[in-house]
């Protein structure tokens, strides 16, 4: 049995805000400068993203979208932040802060590819049969505002939230778009990401040992051709 | 069954190696177990060729004529590589380098680079395809960064972080691309299996497709090399250890490739149009015009050779955009040649700087009295990587010139001189090397057999390839591009 109209109303617009949370935490990790804070936005991107899952999920009773919810957090927000907090811990750089040039000319541009996601989107989304297609366009937009934030930012830490928010966009999209990949697609992308992580944390430690500093515009200065 | 056992052969031996790596006689038994594995893809493609496609794995893994190429070139380079790092990295033991544990991350990491790019191969799920390709690229960091100097860990990690993000904008592709197929194939497991899609490949949404074809070429194009996407290539070749850096030009670029090329197939056929062919032909033409410029300023001699890597993909990815049947075959023959002689060059640059003591082309004179074998060896990989007849690789550019002068004339020209300023700088070079005035004390390889072995094979086979083209391999080729619907012009 369907469920009844005020019901659903409320559920579609709970997912347009869990959306829309989503799009503004993209924005906050391209502005904020503290490695701790940015660790906790990507949690809390990891709790939205649950919960955006699991009211797609209601929505459409698709069960198994409650199983990706899940997975969602064990993995976005327990294991990975853990990891990360462990590193920040080990690596003694819980209270650095980067110093951001042109904050406001980034957000200018992270408005514009706003806008130009939600056009390129915008075909995409009238052809989308989900409960939720109206948000592809902000899977597209957080994936380009990680991006964004990748080649703004010089620390290697920031980098790699960079790269964690970009996946975290996509999954948003494949829910979105087609209720998640199969699952033995997005098992395997949650193990490359897991690999990643680790490969990540191992290179933290030897850029600190050949660098003295995770800061990559030591490495700039390093001479290649 | 054979391809489960082609996957399981390198899964075991990275276990193994993980397992007893630094032990006495490691090394050998990765040579061992590459074999093994070219032996299994020997198997694999005699059995593609006569009883037609294979199926495996509940359907998850998959092989044709097209694919199967690629599993007995990436079996048999990963094998013949396995014999020059036995060599590379006895040499480099010699000199202090190594440690045990480095051994065994090292010779684990290769079985493990190797495992993935074969799943990439034969794998029939387009979404695991991006999981194992992404797989490479984890392998092959640590590798790149094994040295551990400054310059490497920087190397290591740009290429990290941009094929990183390229992998991320190809994942979007294949997100966009299961969006498409989902509607006709519906929801669940097969909607990614690439013998499902390409059953319903023309009834594929096109705007949607098309847009994931963007994706994808910008994706997986980061890994293949295309300018502008190439700057982590140049690095990373130079930085690592030299038979990753063969492994690397001769394979890993063409599975990246390969990945494109299935997906466009499935996009020629939603789209009706030559979206596909342009991109693929601008990419390409961009890519060999900027990689040979690039070349002459180069004073290192891996970075050397990793820039006319971007010009021969290049060369292959044009290749592929010209289309129709004469410039799809020399695209693969392209491929197939640049594989087998760049990762010969790079066998014989491994030495030359090691008996040199620098990768620096002005420190490193007078090799033709040091060593001439080696001198010998780099002369003629000159003659094969530049197109010189008789070698594999000037068959292949004269088809691509000639497919290019009836589709695209107006590419000629830039391809011409693209063409001879890399013969110019890498001859230039290559004499410089050779020649020179000081007093040389020789500097004989130990061994010199199983050094020499994988070098003259490679140039062997690609010079055979060159002067008879067996007919046989000629129409495996074709039988291949047919099946897989590469042919089709624009």
């Amino acid at each position: 049995m369907p469920p009844p109209l005020s019901q659903h109303l409320l559920a579609n617009h709970l997912v347009g805000f869990l959306g829309s949370a989503l799009l503004l935490s993209s924005f906050a990790m391209l502005a904020q400068r503290r490695m701790t804070s940015l660790v906790r936005i990507f949690a809390l991107q990891g709790i939205l993203l649950t919960l955006s899952t699991l009211a797609v999920a209601i929505l459409s009773s698709e069960s198994h979208l409650l199983f990706s919810a899940l997975f969602t957090l064990a993995f976005k927000v327990v294991l990975l932040p853990a990891i990360l907090f462990r590193l920040l811990d080990k690596l003694h750089i819980q209270g650095e802060v980067e110093s951001l040039v042109n904050v406001p000319s980034t957000m200018v541009l992270g408005l514009g590819i706003v806008v130009f996601s939600f056009t390129l989107a915008a075909p995409i989304s009238e052809l989308a049969s989900t409960v939720s297609k109206g948000l592809i366009g902000v899977g597209l937009a957080s994936l380009l505002l990680s991006f964004l934030m990748m080649i703004t930012r010089r620390k290697a830490l920031t980098q790699v939230l960079g790269f964690l928010g970009m996946e975290n966009a996509l999954f948003f999209s494949a829910i979105n778009a087609t209720y998640g990949m199969p699952m033995v697609v997005e098992l395997g992308v949650a193990f490359d990401v897991l690999v990643g992580t680790f490969v990540f944390g191992i290179f933290f430690f030897q850029i600190r040992e050949t660098f003295e500093s995770l800061d990559l515009k030591h490495m700039d200065t390093t001479s290649m051709e | 069954m054979i391809l489960l056992a082609i996957v399981l052969c390198p899964l075991t031996g990275a276990l193994l190696l993980g397992a007893i790596g630094h032990r006495r006689g490691a090394a050998h038994l990765n040579v061992l177990i590459s074999f093994l594995t070219f032996g299994i893809s020997l198997l694999l493609v005699r059995q593609v060729f006569t009883t037609g496609p294979v199926t495996g794995g509940a359907e998850q893994l998959f092989s044709d004529g097209f694919s199967a190429i690629f599993v007995v070139i990436t079996g048999g380079v990963g094998a013949t590589t396995s014999l020059f790092s036995l060599r590379y990295m006895a040499i480099e033991k010699a000199h202090g380098h190594l440690t045990p544990e480095r051994t065994r991350l090292y010779l684990a990491l290769y079985q493990v680079f190797v495992l993935t790019m074969l799943v990439v191969l034969v794998s029939n799920n387009l979404g695991l395809l991006w999981v194992s390709l992404e797989g490479a690229t984890l392998a092959t960091v640590l590798l790149v960064a094994w040295t551990r100097t400054p310059a490497s860990v920087k190397a290591a990690w740009k290429y990290f972080i941009l094929c990183g993000v390229g992998i991320a904008l190809a994942l979007f592709g294949t997100i966009l691309l299961y969006f498409a197929s989902e509607k006709t194939l519906g929801p669940g497991g097969t909607a990614l299996l690439w013998t499902h899609l390409d059953s319903v490949k023309s009834s594929l949404e096109p705007t949607v497709i098309g847009l994931a074809f963007i994706f994808f070429i910008v994706g997986y194009g980061t890994k293949v090399g295309l300018v502008p996407l190439h700057s982590w290539l140049p690095d990373a070749h130079a930085e690592g250890p030299t038979p990753i850096s063969a492994v690397l030009s001769g394979l890993l670029l063409n599975v990246a490739l390969y990945a494109i090329l299935r997906v466009k197939v499935l996009a020629d056929a939603s789209l009706h149009n030559a979206l596909t062919s342009h991109l693929l032909m601008g990419f390409g033409l961009v890519s060999v015009l900027l990689a040979s410029l690039s070349m002459w300023k180069r004073q290192d001699i891996k970075r050397l050779f990793a820039y006319s890597s971007i010009e021969h993909m290049g060369l292959a990815t044009f290749a592929f955009g010209l289309g129709g049947p004469v410039g799809a075959f020399a695209g693969l023959l392209h491929m197939t040649a640049h594989s087998l002689i760049k990762s010969a060059i790079f066998f014989v640059v491994g030495h030359v700087v090691q008996t040199s003591g620098s990768q620096k082309i002005p420190d490193i004179r007078n090799i033709a009295d040091r060593t001439p074998d080696l001198a010998r060896a780099l002369t003629v990989g000159g003659l094969a990587i530049t197109g010189l007849p008789p070698f594999a690789i000037f068959a292949s550019e004269f088809l691509i010139l000639s497919a290019a002068v009836s589709r695209a004339p107006w590419t000629l020209p830039p391809l011409l001189l693209a063409l001879l300023v890399t013969f110019g700088v890498i001859f230039r070079r290559i004499q410089e090397m050779t020649g020179g005035f000081d007093f040389p004390v020789p500097k004989p390889l130990h061994q010199p057999i199983l050094t020499f072995f994988p070098i003259w094979i490679h140039f062997g086979l690609a010079l055979f390839i060159g002067l008879f083209f067996p007919e046989t391999v000629g129409l495996l080729y074709h039988q291949a591009l047919l099946s897989v619907g590469l042919t089709h012009g624009q």
